[in-house]
């Protein structure tokens, strides 16, 4: 059974970026649609129990489950906004349609042509290739974190962290409150990439953080049972005779993610290869256009980053939307210089590095 | 494995405590509870067998992009068990490589 619906702007994806566009546009008296897969909105907030650093004016020192909670509140307090949760985007097509598969309140498929849609798909873990990086036990961060944090369910008895960057630090301290042994922390690099304090934090409960050292199998029966570990060179090759067993019944992946672009490709939006903003990235500018004019992104779609950036170029995305739509206002103006000045103090910092240079290359390659 | 009594930072709303089945035998799940994340807690971590070798398989992104998780449930092959919530008396079991969908038998 499928039944078609009016949409004025839709928005995919309920996490940071798209709970912050959708209250951003409702401001300027946009009818919104906001869909996402999940039963409950918020995306990765919803795991997030650390304490977000970042720019004083902007939600530091606060949880991000607690900021998904404000966030959901003022959603469903806005009669602007029409939430489908339990939704997914399959499919959107030339003659504009999305196609929407709805698995409750019943299961059909609903078909909207919206005027203008913002994206914020999020992002996916990222692989990497060892032997038995297949078996049950082998996990992406983010999967442990939604077992720990928002099922209630220890992910495993001992571990092995593999990627020091900030999501690997924070998700084996999360590890550990929760009752679970790190193993250690392997870092393939010779430096540690997340900040030093969360870095300290695991130190503090004794877990070695390896630099220079990187996983080269895994290996059980029918899920891991042992994880094998060794030291690289400076072909980040793993150094013969270096090899170390650990016995661990689970191995997390913490090395990285990617834009989920299906979506947008489909729209027709261009999308360059830029690996320091996480592979395949739909273009866009510093307003979050892309190349077609009804057609937004933001968040982690828009290059992998942090969540207090997803909800600024959210608010960036709504206010093009806005003007998309014809509206005129002092206002636009006024946040969007305030947001961007925010976004510039977030990446002021040499970790913002990488994606300050991605951000440059997508600029070089604007389509004609 | 098991669920969490006491934690730091969180509570946790599991929802109703409702039984389930796995490969036939009766699992304890909550309504709030992925199937995945109630397996999980009731030490079942291979979910399906890979088309060609036969490679147990089980949980790895819980967003529903990787498709290592998807289970047979109430006869529906393919199902995104990190996605689907626990139901009461619900039958799931294992995939083994590409099943049939329903309605395509010759």
């Amino acid at each position: 059974m499928s039944e078609k619906l009016d949409v004025q702007l839709a928005v995919v994806g309920g996490g940071p970026a798209g709970l912050a566009a959708a209250l951003a546009a409702s401001r300027f008296g946009l009818e919104v649609l906001l869909i996402d897969e999940n039963k409950e909105l918020g995306g990765q907030l919803i795991k997030q129990t650390h304490k977000f650093f970042g720019s004083h004016n902007h939600m530091a020192s606060v949880r991000g489950i607690e900021i998904a909670n404000r966030l959901k509140k003022e959603i469903r307090e806005n009669s602007h906004i029409t939430v489908f949760l339990d939704t997914t985007a399959v499919g959107y097509y030339e003659n504009g349609e999305l196609l929407l598969y709805r698995k409750s309140p019943e299961e059909k498929l609903v078909s909207c042509f919206p005027k203008a849609v913002i994206f914020a798909t999020g992002a996916r873990e990222n692989m990497l290739a060892f032997p038995g990086n297949d078996l049950p036990g082998v996990y992406g961060a983010g999967a442990v974190q939604t077992l720990m944090n928002v099922y209630g369910v220890l992910p495993a008895r001992k571990i092995l962290m593999v990627g020091s960057g900030n999501i690997g630090l924070i998700v084996s301290y999360q590890l550990l409150q929760a009752g679970t042994e790190v193993a250690a922390i392997v870092e393939i690099l010779p430096w540690i990439g997340g900040y030093i304090v969360h870095a300290s934090k695991v130190r503090r409960y004794g877990v070695p953080i390896l630099t220079r050292h990187t996983i080269i199998e895994a290996r059980g029966k029918e899920w891991v049972e042992e994880a094998v570990i060794a030291k690289v060179g400076e072909d980040f090759n793993p150094i013969e005779g270096t090899e170390k067993v650990l016995e661990v019944d689970a191995v997390c992946l913490a090395v990285g993610l990617s834009p989920i672009v299906e979506l947008v490709r489909q729209a027709g939006v261009y999308t360059p290869y830029i690996p320091e903003l996480g592979g395949l990235v739909p273009w866009h500018d510093d307003d979050m256009r892309t190349n077609l004019p009804n057609v937004f992104v933001a968040g982690d779609l828009a290059g992998i980053e942090e969540a207090t950036t997803a909800m600024l170029e959210g608010e960036l995305a709504a206010l093009s939307a806005a003007e998309y739509f014809g509206v005129k206002s002092e206002e636009i103006q006024k946040m969007r210089k305030d947001r961007k000045a925010r976004l510039e103090e977030l990446r002021a910092s040499r970790f913002s590095d990488k994606v300050k240079n991605g951000l440059q290359k997508l600029a070089a390659k604007r389509p004609k | 494995m098991e669920r969490l009594k006491d934690h730091p930072v969180l509570d946790f709303d599991r929802g109703e405590k409702v039984i389930f089945y796995f490969e036939g035998k009766p699992i304890e799940g909550y309504t709030n509870e992925t199937i995945a994340a109630a397996l999980h807690a009731a030490g079942i971590k291979v979910f399906s067998y890979s088309p060609k070798k036969k490679r147990p398989r089980g949980f790895f992104c819980a967003v529903g992009k990787c498709s290592s998780c998807l289970m047979v449930v109430d006869g529906r092959p393919n199902v995104r068990t990190c996605m689907e919530y626990v139901r009461p008396g619900i039958h799931v079991r294992r995939q083994r490589g590409l099943e049939k969908l329903k309605g395509t038998e010759e």
